[in-house]
């Protein structure tokens, strides 16, 4: 309780100053990334913490933990060394750009495809997961694949995330409810709010693990090659990180990591998400 | 950031479209409910009374996220099927409904009661008392702040973003996710926003300062 | 009932307290900033000084005319533009202060006007300087009368702390969504929790100042 307090402090000196203080420095999304992370001894990465697998809340610690969660701290290990420290912020789908582009976080590292579009906002690493986008439905459920979303149905998706945009081009026909991440979406498809829910494989088959009354069908029909993603501009961050994954792939640990999360999941080929 | 609006016209027009359908249901269904309760604060039985106290005070307490998700989350897994613009709609009236009973409590009870007792002993029953002497003279008192709770309701109708209501902010935010121009996007959404709240609380102000010297 | 006993684990509540332990410090540090500035531009708009008073109105109207959720969006993603890095729960207080004390300020000019003009007279005709008589006059009996407004919108804000779920505030609704995201079957139970602490902490906070209302006035 009494370290509560005194961070109750901290938190009344820190606004007061910053209250004071005008804010009149150089937006912190231009300067160089790689250069303050060296001087600070950190990363701040932004990771999610509703996608099981890849990134999820342990209630029980209150930390966050999956592949990519793994991945950040080896990474950061390999671009800082022994002392270099992960920091974790949370993001989702709907505020990872923002986030980036803000200078909030420094990389995110959270099942983000890399698309042409993308690219002309942000830089992005070498791509460290091959996903495809899927269906997760009730086992009971009439829908097998994309072809069954007719007019009609309904499917639900997660704000700012590639796959709301390729569904309503596989199923032009369907009704896209997008939802604010994946947590609230799952919840949604178990309210019945909507017939499907679509997101990549990897994500999906997370839920199905969580919940055995889903199941991913349909197989893939897009590939998404998940890539960590910086600063448009941030060069020698976007350098550092690629020769950090290389090294992370030569050594073993990338597989290693990949194993520890996805080796007992069924349905699910290691091999195949490697690219 | 004009380029925001020109090439999402339809899709923000629409977002407004449903905020402002939302917060017209939810005002009429609140007014409604809202007056409901507020005649069972005031009744004579103290069992009736508990019952309206309870339903006011409970609402009041708890975040309209809570109610709104609720209703999102809990009722299709049980009761019955439920969109989120329906959801969003009866968590915004149900909340508004504990405020508005507040506002029409009060305004009952600042008419005298002096009015009430002459006019039951001129044979009226309680309910038409009620209807005839009572209620038009807290209408006056009640009236110009239903206009700032439907401001506040256009400005509470954004909670439909979280359960996919369709309304503006949904619609901002999904432009924002796709365009990535988060800043600009924002801007144009609080602009449309402020085209309804400013003008409507102007006018308040003005009726407010009016009606007080009538 | 079986549901219950689960979903109500060490682990969850334990997981819950320091959701509400968040909503806690972001309201407590947001009333305390949101009252002195909420003060300062109820005076402002008050003491009606050309073109500043009108400025700060219309400031305090374009705040108060726009959805709390959208200010959470500007200062989490456009305060960092200008050389200021946020993490979430800064950011969410900057937030919430800026929105209520926008609330507070129409609260407390109303208040003031209320306070009878023959008192700001009276304590100027005994020599005091306006803001003197301001700070020692109007004011305390301003506040005196604001006690249930000023505390009804104390309460809106621990509500709306609800809100920064958007940008990923940990706190107490937070934590209930992530709990019930991962077991369904505790949906029912993570909802009536949230009822009840939102209820315990707000309904203390509106008994507090029945008994402040009574005792001074």
């Amino acid at each position: 309780m009494a370290k509560r307090i005194r961070r109750l402090g901290v938190l009344f000196a820190a606004l007061a100053m910053l209250l004071v203080v005008s804010g009149c420095g150089k937006s912190v999304a231009d300067s160089d990334a790689l250069a303050r992370a060296k001087r600070t001894d950190k990363i701040v990465w932004g990771v999610k913490a509703d996608t099981r697998l890849f990134g999820l809340m342990n209630t029980k610690t209150g930390q966050i933990q999956g592949f990519e969660v793994d991945m950040a701290k080896a990474l950061t290990k390999q671009i800082l060394g022994k002392n270099g420290k992960a920091e974790l912020t949370q993001i989702t789908s709907d505020t990872r750009v923002p986030m980036l582009k803000a200078g909030n976080v420094d990389a995110v590292i959270g099942t983000m495809t890399i698309t042409p579009e993308r690219l002309k906002q942000l830089n992005f690493s070498k791509s460290y997961f091959s996903a495809g986008q899927s269906l997760l439905v009730a086992k009971d459920s009439k829908i097998k694949s994309v072809k069954d979303l007719k007019k009609g149905t309904s499917v639900i998706g997660v704000q700012g995330s590639n796959s709301v945009d390729n569904i309503k081009k596989a199923a032009p026909d369907t009704r896209v409810l997008q939802l604010s991440d994946y947590s609230q979406a799952f919840t949604a498809l178990k309210s019945h709010q909507g017939d499907a829910l679509t997101t990549d494989n990897g994500i999906l088959y997370g839920m199905s693990q969580q919940d055995p009354r889903y199941v991913v069908v349909g197989g893939t029909f897009t590939k998404e090659p998940y890539g960590i993603a910086m600063n448009k501009g941030q060069t020698n961050l976007t350098n550092a990180m690629n020769q950090a994954l290389d090294t992370l792939q030569k050594n073993g640990t990338y597989e290693r990591l990949l194993k520890k999360w996805f080796s007992d999941v069924p349905g699910f080929d290691v091999q195949e998400v490697q690219p | 950031m004009i380029n925001i609006l020109t090439n999402n016209f339809g899709t923000l027009i629409s977002g407004l479209g449903y905020t402002l359908l939302s917060s017209i249901i939810a005002l009429v269904a609140s007014l409604i409910i809202g007056t409901v309760f507020a005649l069972l604060e005031i009744s004579h039985k103290k069992w009736v009374r508990v019952i309206g106290k309870a339903y006011v005070e409970f609402i009041r307490n708890i975040p309209l996220l809570v109610i709104t998700m609720a209703f999102y989350v809990i009722v299709p897994q049980f009761v019955m099927q439920m969109d989120g613009f329906t959801a969003g709609t009866i968590g915004l009236t149900i909340y508004t409904s504990a405020f508005i009973a507040e506002t029409v409590r009060a305004g009952i009870q600042a008419v005298p009661a002096g009015q009430m007792e002459g006019a039951r002993s001129n044979g009226l029953s309680y309910t038409q008392a009620m209807v005839h002497i009572v209620f038009p003279q807290a209408i006056k008192i009640v009236v110009p702040s239903l206009g700032n709770q439907f401001i506040n309701l256009v400005k509470n109708s954004s909670i439909l973003a979280f359960v996919a209501g369709f309304d503006l902010m949904y619609q901002g935010k999904i432009i924002a996710a796709t365009t990535f121009n988060t800043f600009d996007t924002y801007l144009v959404v609080g602009v449309l926003y402020l085209v309804v709240t400013m003008p409507m609380s102007y006018a308040m102000r003005y009726l407010e300062k009016h009606w007080s010297r009538a | 009932m079986q549901n219950f006993i689960n979903a109500y684990s060490a682990v969850n509540l334990s997981y819950l307290m320091r959701g509400l332990w968040v909503t806690v410090e972001v309201s407590v540090v947001s009333i305390f900033f949101s009252f002195i500035i909420g003060t300062l531009l109820g005076v402002a708009r008050y003491v009606k000084i050309k073109y500043f008073s009108a400025i700060v109105g219309f400031i305090i109207d374009l705040i108060r005319n726009l959805p709390l959720l959208l200010i959470l969006f500007f200062t989490y993603f456009a305060l960092p533009n200008i050389g200021i890095r946020l993490s979430v729960i800064p950011a969410s207080i900057i937030a919430m202060t800026v929105f209520e004390s926008a609330m507070l300020a129409e609260i407390i000019r109303s208040g003031i006007g209320a306070v009878p003009i023959g008192q700001m007279e009276a304590a100027r005709s005994n020599g005091m300087t306006y803001s003197q008589a301001m700070i020692q006059i109007i004011l305390p009996q301003a506040f005196k009368k604001m006690i249930p407004p000023l505390v009804s919108q104390f309460i809106s804000l621990v509500k709306d702390t609800s809100l920064a779920t958007i940008i990923l505030l940990p706190e107490l609704t937070q934590h209930a969504q992530i709990i019930y995201g991962q077991n369904v079957n505790y949906t029912i139970p993570m909802f009536a929790a949230l009822a009840l602490l939102y209820f315990i902490v707000n309904y203390a906070l509106s008994v507090a100042s029945h008994v402040i209302d009574r005792r001074l006035n």
